[in-house]
């Protein structure tokens, strides 16, 4: 089976966002960069113990410059067989899903497996434009997937439960927590990923659709009110009638 | 220039969500001059839609257009869009959203946002906030395109129903050409009639300072009684304490409820990305130190295990005396 892992850059989950240029763009100044962790934890991991059960690669694949090498050699390091890097800055979802359309469309991929959204931009987009692109069909937030022969058979989250669907290869799915656990690579793995192919290859000039115009945080909290652990009827009362969240 | 909002239903009553959206289409169709429809999947109480401003109904009822099957509802979204003449597409950002509005924006061509929290600024162009940064931040982000799709984060705006009806017409759509392979084989739990976190008002989440899944009785009785839905932090669902749904946080569910209830959790970054949309929050750790206590509304310093049952028979008796 032949898997393409779509994959992004973003910024550690512990990292203080800030922004610079008037409020116009993040400040990368300091900032640790990860495999956005729904990409890597959830879909390059299960990618990975598909192909090791039943045979054949994963290749990842990068919008972005080359300031993104280091996650995606992190990504060839977990077990990746090939990475590409489709070279352009990723400005909007629907550039990102157009570039990987346009590098996978005639690669003969069986399934494409991304996180079900990133912890940057938070868009849950990229998938269903991505299925669009290469008419497949669309499993969104799978917290299963199950391949046999030429079906999957995926848990599709929906509120309060899941569905489970049977859909016919290949498609492109999109994973949530509990489609696999998170691996850390080995030295061996890392060694390996050195001397992995990193293909990077042009852009076929998407445009983009949106424009991110400006940033801002939100506003800080007033101080916290403190309430006597021994007085528990002081704390409903000051829900109703301050708060009036009850 | 009309907008036409996208109302799933669940047991064929419109999603909560769903009238939330069709409430911001409505806002947004009055700035804009023209009309709120809504396309609704199968819905049998359509009508409810006129409360929150839709002046119209397109009902499909064609079981095989679901968002199991998004390339159907994008089909049916193309179909009544041409016959209304819209511009404007808003969806709730749920699972049918996620499902559906980003297949219909590759398709059409029409920029996509979502996330949303604020109506359009029109001034320069169509600009929308969004969270961005699991909630850490906020962006302000122009759709270029003429053809604009909005996702509205549930639980951002509310639900205000006033008076107003909606006329509601059939509307079919062929979707016999259209085959992508999908089949529901099952459905679990999605009857529940706990209120799914995404779209909860009120929240009793708790965390390792529980000490184990044994104790998570006073938790579930707090919820009782409130009518709120149970939610944990990460290492709780990641040792297994309690199931992974119910996971809160940057790299779980995002929530926005109007109350936030955080049991022995002490506030890591990760956790108050997804959780610090809420309108109150109320912290109850014994650790006065716990960092959670500087994003809190409220804050009990104190032993879970003494604070919660007292609690509990707090919100009982406020309960009783009001109903």
């Amino acid at each position: 089976m032949k898997i393409l892992v779509p994959i992004s850059k973003v910024p550690d989950t512990t990292s203080k966002i800030a922004f610079t240029d008037g409020d116009s763009k993040f400040n990368e100044e300091g900032i640790q960069w990860i495999v956005n962790p729904y990409d890597e934890w959830y879909a390059l991991v299960r990618a990975l113990e598909l192909v090791e059960a039943g045979g054949g690669t994963v290749t990842v694949i990068n919008v972005g410059d080359a300031t993104a090498d280091p996650v995606i050699r992190k990504a060839l390091a977990l077990g990746a067989n090939e990475a590409v890097r489709v070279d352009v800055n990723p400005s909007d979802s629907y550039v990102i899903a157009k570039e990987i359309a346009a590098y996978a469309n005639d690669k003969g991929f069986d399934m494409v497996l991304l996180g079900k959204e990133t912890i940057s931009y938070n868009g849950s987009e990229v998938g269903g434009m991505l299925a669009e692109f290469m008419n497949l069909p669309y499993i969104s937030l799978a917290s299963k997937l199950e391949v046999n022969g030429d079906t999957a058979t995926l848990d599709r989250s929906i509120e309060g439960g899941s569905e489970v669907v049977e859909v016919k290869l290949p498609l492109v799915a999109s994973a949530s927590k509990g489609m696999a656990e998170q691996r850390i690579p080995n030295m061996r793995g890392i060694m390996a990923a050195r001397s992995k192919p990193l293909t990077v290859v042009p852009a076929s000039g998407a445009e983009a659709k949106t424009a991110y115009v400006k940033y801002g945080l939100p506003a800080p909290k007033s101080a916290v009110k403190l309430v006597d652990p021994e007085n528990m009827d002081e704390l409903v009362r000051l829900l109703h009638e301050e708060a009036k969240s009850i | 220039m009309s907008v036409l909002i996208v109302v799933d239903t669940k047991n064929g009553e419109v999603k909560k969500s769903s009238l939330e959206a069709a409430q911001y289409g409505a806002s947004v169709a009055a700035s804009l001059g023209g009309e709120a429809v809504a396309l609704t999947l199968n819905a049998n109480n359509a009508e409810v839609l006129g409360t929150v401003g839709v002046n119209k109904v397109l009902n499909v009822t064609d079981a095989s257009v679901s968002a199991s099957d998004p390339q159907k509802v994008v089909a049916a979204i193309v179909a009544a869009a041409n016959k209304v003449g819209a511009k404007v597409v808003v969806f709730a950002h749920d699972s049918t959203g996620k499902a559906v509005a980003p297949r219909l924006s590759a398709k059409s061509g029409a920029g996509l946002v979502t996330n949303v929290t604020s109506l359009p600024n029109l001034a320069s162009g169509f600009v929308v906030s969004k969270n961005v940064f699991s909630g850490k931040a906020h962006a302000d982000v122009n759709i270029l395109s003429d053809e604009k799709i909005v996702s509205i984060l549930p639980n951002a705006f509310g639900v205000k129903a006033g008076e107003g009806s909606a006329s509601v017409e059939a509307f079919s759509v062929d979707v016999s050409g259209i085959n992508s392979g999908i089949t529901v084989k099952e459905v679990k739990g999605g009857n529940s009639k706990v209120v799914p976190l995404p779209e909860a008002e009120l929240v009793v989440s708790a965390g390792r300072g529980l000490k184990g899944p044994e104790n998570w009785g006073m938790v579930e009785e707090m919820a009782e009684i409130l009518g709120a839905t149970t939610a944990c932090s990460r290492p709780v669902a990641d040792i297994g304490w309690r199931p992974h749904h119910e996971h809160v946080g940057q790299t779980g569910v995002a929530i926005r409820p109007n109350l936030y209830i955080a049991i022995g959790i002490s506030g890591a970054i990760q956790h108050l990305a997804g959780v610090n949309g809420s309108k109150v929050i109320v912290v109850i750790n014994k650790d006065p130190e716990a960092p959670f206590f500087k994003a809190a509304d409220y804050g009990v310093v104190g032993d879970a295990f003494e604070v919660v049952p007292r609690l509990n028979e707090a919100f009982r008796k406020f309960k009783a005396a009001n109903g």
